[in-house]
């Protein structure tokens, strides 16, 4: 977490006498003032990690845990809140009633929460693990930040609505063992349920936010698509094995990807500092997921005027690190081939990153931190859906084609830089 | 306003390859690391993207990743008596001005430097007799030969990831490297680049010629590689942005790409950027440093307390804190006497440019250090008697030009100047023009040295350095002797036009085109404090908690580059602080 908020500190130190340190980071310093006083508050701590809610709770150079970021959701921007012991402005006055009613209830001293806080997932953390949870969380130090939560338009800033919504949605019950499954994949189910609340973003929603059924199946937020985690070979987990799960989330790479986008933070913040065997248990729990059963589409024909098109514009602007192969740097630069991230036939994620760019994910295991530049504002729409529709349908991957006009939308809804004119 | 902040364990001035370096190993030791960095924050990724980084107006024209000339300069002169003027504009020295330092924009040439180049004097002496020296040249062993060094050597090409193949592993030759090379534990961490077709023309000639040709070591990497830090690089793409660009590709070693990720995640490591330090502290008595004072760029003056401390700026900066800190006592011409300043080198250059009739050289395919090279002639590799001077050079095919701009005034003279006919000139010799460096060892001298400038003056008030440098006798008998093999070579490769040139021929001048950016010396390493500033792990001799780290502490440069050779004594030297100096904090070697 700490590299990520270095980088944050370093885009805006274009200025002078600038100290660049992870001890200058406030996030280190609460670690430092906060040495675990007890065995609980410290397992509390790493719940903390596991539930990453230092990613939502801090806003862009904000002060951790402070609030103040603004989550960008369909119906409108919420606000996440200051959860630090600041009497006046964070949860300093909170019992642990209060705490747990909002982390596993969706109910808050307003009203209901709404489900941007993933307490429809953090509904299943046990007993034992919410009261470590509080035993760490309480002990925040105090910042005082003032939050405006709701800025959602009417009508869903009337919170009294998601009680309607949460009869519909929301399952308020802890996390049962399915008795079934050997202790590691319920420790895994455990953690990517409810903590790690990976369905919050790989879950498809319907049209009123909630889960549907699709469980994992991959999901499209913010300018990103969540990919398919089930076993499908074409566009999910399916070729990866337990251990390539395991490095990816330790590392942000593994032989055949990099993280991006979202989940790079996820990485950075979270999921590197999970204990061996619970990696693996999250691993060992998504690769006894049943796959998505769709067939993969047939590919364009190599001769399609799209691909060859695509394919010249591939060798000159990104084959130099994606190779002419497509295969990539292991552990580095995403191997193109049969790629299911590429396959997936919601190309908002392949757009983002051609058109924006992305951070590289910066871990202790893999710190390189190599990233993609963005091309938006050199290649034209039309050149973007070539390359892509060549890449979608080239080296074992099928995929749409794209069009011009898909890259276009994509470039105003997620304010990419216009193309300099040819 | 006036600051001062907490004290460090351990303050570094400058982090390019040597101060990250020594960062890296003294963090990793657990030691709490301040560097003061002069330029800004540079990252691989996002300050040198590959979308928009490979532009030839910005990287060798205007030369924008330098520090300019009108924020910090050096006056030269040729010999003590002129009076020297300030360089004006960019030229042979690159500065670096940015977290990285000239690491960031250097060209590769990777080179671990022969046993000779450490212990010029004792071979010398034991070959050839004190007759071999031409007067007034300074030559002495370093206090540390390559043996100790072999270890270090080892490591940094591990962190660097250098390409090459090797010539002799433990004691073993292989075919195809260097045979002259001195014995290296392992490999290259990455296989050797590939070849040119001008590279593969030289080989064949010098082949024929009975000659050793191999692959010049290189920071371009030669293949998919995870540095000793865990870092990963991405093989090189030959795209030829290399020199006076940063990589972001993550195919050239720097300290951005191989040490900086992993050094900007230790919390026991801060660095403070776009601040110059202006002066060492030191105890009144000068016995031992107390910090080091700089100037941010909002004009505020801090301070920087700390227990050791490490200048790890370029070879003309070190020298330069010295002489305005009042440590040690600076070299006076006319006495001989005195340390800081003495011994400075530059490099001795000859070359044979060349043009073929109808060859497709295809120079868009290059490196900063893709070269095929024979050492038959550097260093002490051959026989000297009866020649008139000692060192050689690295004779290579040198293919790290292909960009357009660049290339355009490289037409065979007489050709038309604009025009049509120019075009078709430009045209022709764009594939037909090829180069042959001899890059010569260089030898201090008694009238080549540094100290402050009477005159001019930086941006802060403090005296500029003056250089007194010219070629001496033995550069221009080593030049001359260089530039006619190079012509051979071109010859025997079949070329139609061959100019050869020996640089030392003319007197030294920081504007001369095709003229190299090494300086060495100046703060030396050595065996006798009457003829050195540091001890042989780079300790100054009377300030025992100052550490003085770089090329600045050669006192003969090679005929090669000294990236490498700086990056194996810092590791040399953060092995004595933390395994010796740290446990009995003093001097460490004892007279």
């Amino acid at each position: 977490m700490t590299r990520n908020l270095l980088q944050r500190a370093l885009r805006i130190s274009f200025r002078s006498g600038v100290v660049l340190s992870l001890a200058a980071l406030p996030v280190c310093t609460v670690h430092a003032q906060n040495a675990p006083v007890n065995a609980r508050m410290e397992h509390g701590r790493y719940l903390a990690v596991a539930g990453d809610c230092l990613a939502c709770h801090t806003a862009t150079d904000g002060k951790p845990f402070a609030g103040g970021l603004d989550l960008k959701t369909p119906f409108g921007i919420i606000t996440t809140s200051n959860i630090t012991s600041d009497k006046e402005t964070g949860i300093g006055n909170w019992t642990f009633e209060q705490f747990d009613n909002a982390v596993r209830h969706g109910k808050g001293p307003n009203g209901h929460l709404y489900p941007a806080m993933p307490y429809t997932a953090y509904s299943q953390i046990t007993d034992a693990d919410i009261t470590d949870l509080w035993e760490y969380i309480r002990t925040l130090p105090p910042v005082s930040h003032k939050v405006e939560s709701n800025k959602l338009p009417f009508p869903y800033n009337i919170r009294t609505l998601l009680v309607f919504w949460n009869f519909l949605f929301f399952k308020d019950a802890t996390f049962v063992p399915d008795s079934s499954k050997s202790d590691e994949i319920n420790r895994g189910a455990y953690l990517a349920q409810s903590l790690g609340h990976c369905g919050t973003c790989h879950t498809p929603k319907n049209a009123l936010g909630g889960d549907t059924k699709d469980t994992f199946q991959g999901a499209s937020l913010q300018g990103w698509f969540a990919p398919d985690l089930t076993n499908n070979a074409h566009t999910g987990l399916g070729q990866w094995t337990a251990d390539d799960i395991v490095t990816y989330l330790r590392s942000g790479t593994n032989r055949y990807t990099a993280a991006s986008g979202p989940m790079t933070e996820a990485i950075v913040n979270s999921t590197q500092h999970l204990t061996e065997a619970d990696l693996k248990a999250i691993a060992a729990y998504f690769k006894a997921l049943p796959p998505r059963t769709v067939s993969p589409p047939q590919p364009l024909a190599a001769s399609n005027i799209q691909v060859t098109a695509g394919q010249r514009d591939f060798m000159v602007e990104c084959s130099a690190c994606h190779r002419s192969s497509g295969a990539g740097i292991s552990n580095m630069i995403p191997d193109l081939r049969n790629n299911p991230a590429v396959n997936a036939s919601n190309p908002d994620s392949l757009l983002n990153i051609v058109l924006k760019g992305t951070e590289g994910p910066a871990t202790h295991a893999n710190p390189t931190g190599a990233a993609m530049p963005g091309f938006g504002w050199k290649l034209q729409d039309e050149q973007i859906a070539n390359i892509l529709t060549y890449i979608r349908n080239s080296w074992g991957n099928a995929a749409p084609a794209l069009s011009a006009a898909d890259v276009s939308k994509a470039r105003t809804a997620i304010s990419a830089q216009p193309a300099v004119p040819r | 306003m006036h600051y001062k902040r907490p004290k460090a364990d351990v303050v570094i001035v400058g982090l390019g390859w040597a101060g990250s370096t020594m960062a890296e190993e003294l963090t990793r030791a657990g030691l709490n690391v301040v560097a003061i960095e002069r330029g800004a924050w540079r990252d691989t990724s996002t300050s040198f993207p590959t979308t928009r980084n490979p532009d030839e107006l910005s990287g060798s024209i205007r030369k924008d990743i330098l520090q300019a000339p009108v924020t910090e300069t050096y006056t030269v002169r040729n010999r003590p008596g002129e009076t020297a003027l300030p360089l004006r504009k960019y030229h042979n020295l690159t500065l670096g001005n940015n977290v990285g330092g000239a690491g960031t924009h250097w060209a590769g040439a990777s080179w671990r430097w022969q046993s000779f180049d450490h212990q010029p004097y004792s071979r010398v002496m034991e070959r050839y007799g004190a007759k071999q020296l031409v007067d007034g040249l300074i030559l002495q062993d370093w206090g540390v030969t390559y043996n100790d060094l072999e270890p270090f050597y080892d490591r940094f090409e591990k962190i660097a990831g250098t390409s090459g193949t090797a010539g002799v592993i433990n004691g073993v030759k292989h075919p195809g490297g260097n045979p002259f090379e001195d014995s290296r534990t392992s490999p290259y961490p990455t296989p050797a680049l590939e070849r040119t077709r001008a590279n593969i023309l030289f080989s064949e000639a010098t082949t024929r010629m009975g000659y050793s040709p191999f692959p010049v070591p290189s920071a371009m990497i030669g293949g998919p590689y995870t540095n000793a830090l865990g870092i990963n690089l991405a093989p090189c793409t030959y795209c030829g942005y290399c020199q006076l660009y940063g990589c972001g590709n993550w195919s050239k070693s720097s300290p951005n790409i191989c040490i900086l990720p992993v050094l900007m995640q230790r919390p026991n490591f801060t660095v403070v950027t776009e601040s110059e330090v202006v002066r060492i502290n030191t105890t009144p008595d000068k016995k031992m440093a107390t910090g080091i004072t700089f100037v941010d760029s909002d004009g505020n003056i801090g301070e920087q307390p700390a227990d050791i401390v490490i200048t790890a700026t370029f070879t003309l900066d070190n020298t330069r804190l010295l002489l305005l800190s009042g440590i040690s006592t600076p070299y006076d011409v006319n006495t001989g006497q005195g340390v800081v300043g003495r011994a400075f080198t530059f490099q001795t250059l000859s070359w044979a440019f060349m043009f073929f009739e109808n060859e497709y050289l295809n120079p868009f395919m290059n490196t900063g250090a893709l070269a095929t090279q024979i050492d038959d002639f550097n260093g002490d590799n051959f026989d000297h008697t009866g020649l008139g001077f000692i060192g050689g050079a690295g004779i290579q095919s040198l293919c790290n030009q292909g960009l357009p701009i660049g290339m355009s005034g490289l037409v065979p003279e007489g050709s038309p100047r604009w025009g049509k006919g120019w075009k078709k000139a430009f045209q022709k010799s764009y594939q037909n023009y090829a180069q042959i460096q001899g890059q010569g060892t260089n030898f201090a001298h008694r009238e080549q040295f540094m100290d402050l400038d009477p005159t001019y003056k930086d941006r802060f008030g403090q005296p500029l350095l003056r250089i007194t440098y010219d070629y001496n006798e033995n550069d221009r008998r080593s030049g001359r002797f260089i530039r006619d093999k190079c012509v051979e070579i071109a010859k025997e490769m079949g070329a139609r036009e061959v100019k050869g040139v020996s640089l030392a021929d003319d007197p030294y001048s920081g504007y001369t085109p095709w003229d190299s950016s090494h300086v060495q010396g100046g703060v030396v390493m050595g065996e006798d404090p009457r003829t050195s500033v540091q001890n042989r792990y780079q300790q100054n001799w009377d300030v025992p908690n100052l550490f003085v780290i770089g090329a600045s502490s050669f006192p003969n440069n090679a005929g090669y580059n000294p990236t490498v050779a700086v990056g194996a004594t810092t590791l040399w030297t953060a092995k004595a602080i933390k395994e010796l100096y740290l446990k009995n904090p003093g001097p460490l070697v004892r007279l």
